[in-house]
């Protein structure tokens, strides 16, 4: 489980978090939800200690995300960051392999090479394994840096907005992707901002807004127009179909 | 593999041009000039492609380097503030070494606040990170030139025997001290190769596999601010040397990894310093001065490399 307990957070003189607590469940899809600037980027980064905790505090599975030493957080949770961008030049399986870095620091072995090479197939790069990162497109980078985070192996998947760059096919097979490590029994936690992605493969929504928690629960409980309107001010309408929420937000 | 090793027999074939012929009778005097000399250029070589390489990596970006970014002229202005400070007699009454550890002392930690902060995020804003290079470089010229006029006629005397460093005129006394301190670095540098691997992803995906990734790039401006002191206590500044060693060592090692990079690089500057060195002494007679060739050639490299764009 992540447990956040009174966690605030200022960007110079501007609030982005303020006095968020919540509890995401261990096992499960939880999707962040919200409009531009809510704090959901700020509060994954937050918790992945990509940005200094400044009044809260977070602990994942247990350890204190601030005090734990890095190196032991690493093999606990792996972080697909916004626009990940490398600067050395590097073919895909390269980048991939230093998913396993926490484990091996340099030296790996057998069994790492063979989560590399498993992580490469999971997200259908086999054919682009040897081809340099700056020849890619956007959403092939995009996969590339979501199988170094396979790679690594942990109990923890932290993912802000992974779909970006993706198109339709590549989309849902990410999604069938995380709900099988779930299946497996890890637990993810994304960035989404395809509200239908979330109604459909979450487990659990978190609604944000000015950075407060407005709304928290199962997919049936936060889309509904009473949440939804406010959240991202339009009116819109919600229809079910296969027993799951869907959102008509674009029309 | 085949290639270093031709690099190295190239690197050991200048080297024994450099040192052998015309001896001469009063051999022992000349070749231990000569010796001193070559010393002087390896480390020199060594010390600017390291230090290169290594700022590159913290800075993310190919055209940034420690010289670019007035590092040389920040340890210059440091010579001459301490003379200024300690006075002609104070500042003879420190060894050679003690001074040098001195200065460097105090080059690491002006290092440190200048750019520890500026560069710990990542270059993103390129131009304006070459435009502050060069306005820092103006600043500790223009206030080491401001020092040397009021300060007395013997303490800038000091000033110049310590400034005036150059290929031909090494600065012998350093060359132990020097020595010692450039292996250490380089040492500790291909040591933290794979971690510079890792850090070279981006502050994100670094911190995200557990690399201590601000720690780390302290500890590296920690080491760039030794390597450039070296060189340029011992044979002045030279902006674009390692410029022009950096970009060519990357594609001779076919890879963007540290620890080959790394030692291409060095032997790459070593024999571009004894190489060239020798040409000048010997074939040319003097009639140029080696840095003026490398910083021309290093300058249209940097131009080159601005012009083509595609630097981040």
């Amino acid at each position: 489980m992540i447990k956040v307990t009174d966690l605030s957070h200022r960007i110079g003189p501007a609030p982005i978090l303020s006095d968020v607590s919540l509890s995401l469940p261990a096992g499960k899809i939880t999707a962040l939800i919200g409009p531009n600037g809510a704090g959901k980027s700020t509060l994954l980064s937050l918790i992945a200690r990509l940005t200094p905790l400044q009044h809260g505090q977070i602990t994942v599975a247990g350890l204190d995300v601030a005090r734990t030493p890095s190196a032991a957080l690493a093999k606990v949770m792996a972080i697909l960051p916004q626009n990940a961008s490398v600067h050395s030049r590097l073919r895909v399986r390269d980048l991939v392999a230093f998913g396993r870095w926490p484990h091996h620091q340099g030296r790996p072995g057998p069994e790492d090479r063979a989560m590399v090479a498993a992580a490469i197939t999971r997200m259908g790069l086999d054919a682009l394994a040897d081809r340099f990162l700056d020849a890619l497109s956007g959403g092939q980078r995009q996969r590339a840096h979501l199988a170094m985070a396979f790679a690594q192996g942990t109990e923890w998947l932290l993912l802000d907005e992974p779909l970006a760059a993706l198109d339709m096919a590549h989309a849902r097979r990410l999604m069938q992707e995380l709900a099988a490590l779930r299946d497996a029994g890890k637990s993810v936690v994304l960035v989404l901002h395809e509200v239908n992605y979330a109604a459909a493969w979450a487990d659990h929504v978190v609604a944000m807004q000015n950075g407060r928690i407005v709304a928290e629960g199962p997919p049936a409980e936060v889309f509904t127009p009473a949440v939804l309107e406010p959240l991202y001010d339009m009116p819109l309408r919600v229809e079910t179909y296969a027993g799951r929420p869907l959102v008509l937000n674009h029309l | 593999m085949a290639r270093y090793v031709l690099l190295g027999l190239a690197l050991l074939a200048s080297a024994a041009v450099y040192l052998l012929p015309n001896l001469g009778a009063k051999w022992e005097f000349v070749l231990a000039l000569r010796a001193t000399r070559l010393a002087g250029l390896v480390l020199v070589g060594i010390a600017i492609a390291v230090a290169t390489v290594l700022f590159q990596t913290v800075a993310r970006n190919r055209i940034l380097t420690p010289q670019i970014m007035g590092l040389d002229a920040l340890f210059i202005f440091l010579q001459t503030a301490l003379v200024a400070g300690l006075g002609p007699i104070g500042f003879a009454a420190l060894s050679s070494q003690a001074r040098f550890g001195l200065e460097v002392a105090l080059l690491i930690g002006a290092a440190l606040l200048l750019f520890g902060t500026l560069l710990g995020r990542g270059a993103q804003d390129v131009p304006r990170m070459i435009l502050t290079g060069v306005i820092l470089g103006v600043l500790f010229r223009s206030l080491s030139g401001f020092l040397a006029r009021v300060m007395d006629p013997n303490a800038f005397v000091i000033v110049q025997a310590e400034v005036a460093a150059s290929f031909s005129r090494v600065n012998a006394g350093l060359l132990p001290v020097a020595a010692l301190a450039t292996l250490a670095v380089v040492g500790l540098a291909l040591w933290l190769a794979p971690r510079l691997d890792v850090l070279a992803l981006g502050r994100p995906a670094a911190v995200s596999l557990g690399l201590a990734h601000d720690r780390l790039v302290l500890i590296v401006l920690a080491l760039v601010a030794v390597l450039v002191a070296v060189a340029t206590a011992l044979v002045g500044p030279l902006s674009f040397l390692g410029l022009l060693v950096a970009a060519l060592a990357r594609p001779f090692a076919g890879t963007d990894r540290h620890l080959p990079v790394l030692i291409s690089a060095m032997m790459l500057a070593a024999l571009m310093l004894v190489a060239g060195q020798t040409l000048f002494e010997r074939a040319l007679g003097q009639q140029s001065t080696l840095p003026a060739v490398v910083e021309f050639a290093g300058g249209l490299v940097f131009l080159f490399l601005l012009l083509r764009g595609r630097i981040r």
